[in-house]
């Protein structure tokens, strides 16, 4: 162990003491904290980590968050929800499964939606071996701390040939207190062969206050299932917030996953996407709104382990004041992968002159028969679009508001929930000049 | 009064003037052509009319129905009923035609202290103009010049235009890179929408297209100046001779 992080540990020690020794996925947790105990948190010498500094995080002192967190302002609990789209939704207040809020609803025969706290207590040995097989907590400390502080959470099973009707949407929100808190939100999702299921992650916060969400997400999808996945990012400009999202692809899946990160004040999301099988497809596309002193990282690695799969990469940034981000798309071509088709396209707007973008692809390739591309672009709005907009009778702040939301749409309209795709297209609009009118789309 | 004033213009970019003194009037009714070779501040001057920012006017002025265009944002003009026709109409994927036209026609009537039209009227309004030029319907949702034919964006210029119904219509190269159909289809939006309260300046490098729009006057300009002003026979006289016949012949500029 490093004298930094025995020393920074100090109150994760702390907090982990606090953790009910007798559960029965203790002996996990504590080989977990070892690992993390061993490396430590990541620091500007590791390539992974070079553009982002954790160090607020690893100085934050964050105690565990108090699962009762007392009344919750509802009105703004309410905004986070969705109330048309019939749903399965599990909300999740400072880390623990919220009853009253949510409505399980009912499910196709033989899923299983549950709790991670319930499955825990009641039949962990049925997860066990899938916990954390998608992820490598040695190489990754954030995801290390997340098993070592896991408590609750969702296990959504969907068995051979099942379709989900309707969308999972988990909502973890944070109640901050006086002192800075931390959840360690949990997602398994397992996808037996030929099923379907659409899940909506959202993070939000309610209160005011420092805290720190870090999240894990594994999915495994089975031969021929179809995921559909979605992470909507809401924390408050007090909020750090990290994420771990880790795909495994069996022969002939599609997986789909958009991130759309709005808020936080440091914000990391991390993706590892195995192909394993052949005929994979997946996608998995972006977008950044940060403003003011936000700083945005997204890491992505794809590894393409077998012949004949298809990746789209396609992440945009907008960003105005000091914002920061960094784009990382990192894809691996293994021998075996020929006929591989990786796509990968990093698209960055820049609305004032202290805003910062930092893109990057990094391709491994070791097939001699494969299609690789990458492109990246950083610019300004478009001085020939915005006069033409003006010459037409369209005043510069609603043209330039015009252009940004032209921009942010192309990723939204891809959301396939028009609930969640309204609440996307309302944030943005809420933050544009004259944005109301620009209400109905384009 | 005169639609359009413009008196001893001097433009600039970057430093480089490009517009030495220009000096054009047109009234209400009136169809003026501006021709020239390559280079002699045709578009330059379009585009100062239009109100880019990155023209210098150095000297001069332009009175638009009495006033000082150039104290004008570009998005003022539009509304006070100047309109240029794009050499190069501009693509903006994402907005679809029918937004960025509502929001265009919409900020002309707020100008003006009109209601703003509502979803029935306006698509009555749009099918009307279309049929002006020829277009479908299907137009509307296709992202702004997004992916059209060169045929398609003028005529979607002219259909803009349509739509606007603007006192002042600069035409900057309509006719470039248009076959002969789509020129024919271009023109008659253009004729039909000739009225004796509206002026074209209609700018051109070749003669052929004022066999369709037929102009009242005919400028020539070369190196920022206007070095001959006639009638339409001028446009058919550069025509058969070419501009060297006029180059450094350059006198004061003679205007109508």
């Amino acid at each position: 162990m490093t004298t930094q992080a025995l020393v920074e540990s100090t109150s994760l020690l702390d907090a982990f003491d606090t953790l009910d020794a007798a559960s029965p996925i203790h002996t996990l947790r504590a080989q977990a904290f070892e690992t993390f105990q061993a490396n430590g948190f990541p620091t500007l010498r590791d390539e992974q980590w070079r553009y982002t500094n954790v160090k607020p995080i690893a100085k934050g002192r964050f105690s565990l968050a108090n699962p009762d967190a007392g009344q919750v302002d509802a009105e703004r609990l309410r905004e986070h929800l969705l109330h048309e789209t019939p749903c399965h939704q599990l909300v999740f207040i400072n880390g623990k499964f919220d009853e009253s809020s949510s409505d399980l609803g009912e499910l196709n025969s033989g899923v299983r939606l549950e709790t991670l706290a319930s499955v825990i207590a009641n039949d962990f040995a049925s997860i066990i071996e899938i916990l954390d097989s998608t992820t490598d907590i040695h190489r990754e400390a954030f995801t290390a701390l997340n098993s070592s502080f896991m408590a609750d959470g969702v296990f959504l099973h969907v068995p051979r040939g099942v379709e989900l009707d309707k969308p999972v949407h988990v909502v973890f929100i944070t109640v901050p207190g006086g002192e800075p808190i931390m959840t360690h939100p949990r997602v398994l999702v397992v996808a037996e062969e030929s099923s379907k299921a659409t899940i909506v992650e959202t993070y939000a916060t309610v209160g005011e206050g420092v805290y720190f969400t870090n999240t894990v997400t594994e999915i495994i999808a089975a031969n021929n299932a179809t995921i559909d996945h979605y992470k909507i990012e809401r924390e408050s400009d007090e909020a750090f917030h990290i994420s771990s999202l880790n795909v495994t692809q069996g022969r002939d899946t599609n997986v789909t996953s958009h991130n759309f990160t709005l808020g936080g004040k440091l914000v990391r999301n991390h993706l590892n996407c195995f192909l394993k099988d052949e005929g994979c497809n997946s996608t998995f596309n972006g977008l950044v709104m940060a403003h003011d002193k936000q700083h945005v990282d997204n890491y992505l690695r794809i590894d393409h382990l077998m012949p004949n799969c298809n990746s789209w990469e396609y992440y945009k940034t907008i960003l105005d004041d000091h914002a920061k981000s960094i784009f990382t798309g990192r894809i691996y071509v293994a021998q075996d992968a020929q006929k591989t088709d990786a796509k990968q396209t990093s698209a960055n707007l820049l609305l004032s002159d202290t805003a910062h973008v930092t893109t990057k692809p990094q391709l491994e390739i070791f097939a001699d028969d494969v299609k690789c591309t990458h492109g990246a672009t950083i610019g300004q709005l478009e001085e020939e679009q915005m006069f033409y907009l003006q010459a037409r009778g369209i005043d510069a702040a609603s043209a330039r508001s015009l252009l940004i939301y032209a921009f942010a749409n192309e990723t939204i309209s891809e959301v396939k929930v028009k609930e969640i795709r309204d609440t996307l297209e309302a944030v943005l609009l809420d933050r544009l000049p004259q944005g109301h009118q620009l209400q109905g789309g384009l | 009064m005169a639609l359009l004033e413009i008196r001893n213009l001097h433009a600039s970019i970057e430093g480089t003037e490009i517009l030495k003194g220009i000096n054009l009037v047109v009234n209400p009714g009136e169809v003026h052509s501006i021709m020239g070779p390559n280079g002699s501040g045709k578009s330059t001057l379009a585009r100062v009319l239009a109100g880019e920012e990155c023209y210098d006017v150095t000297e001069g002025e332009i009175l638009f129905k009495g006033k000082d265009l150039l104290e004008f944002e570009p998005d003022e003009r539009a509304c006070m009923g100047l309109f240029m026709a794009f050499q190069y109409p501009v693509e903006v994927p994402g907005v679809s035609t029918k937004y960025f036209l509502k929001a265009a026609v919409n900020a002309k009537r707020k100008y003006h202290g009109q209601e703003e039209l509502d979803a029935v009227e306006f698509l009555k309004l749009v099918k009307e103009k279309l049929e002006l030029v020829h277009m479908d319907q299907s137009l509307l949702n296709r992202a702004v010049n997004e992916g059209f034919s060169g045929g398609e964006k003028k005529r979607a210029e002219i259909f803009q235009m349509a739509m606007l119904e603007p006192v002042l219509s600069v035409l900057d190269e309509t006719d470039s890179g248009l076959d002969i159909d789509a020129l024919k289809i271009v023109s008659e939006g253009v004729n039909k929408l000739r009225n004796e309260e509206r002026g074209f300046v209609v700018i051109t490098h070749y003669q052929r297209l004022l066999n369709y729009i037929v102009p009242d006057f005919v400028h020539v300009l070369m190196d920022g100046r206007i070095v001959k002003s006639g009638n339409k026979e001028l446009a058919i006289e550069l025509e058969a001779n070419g501009y060297s016949l006029l180059n450094g012949t350059a006198k004061a500029p003679i205007t109508v």
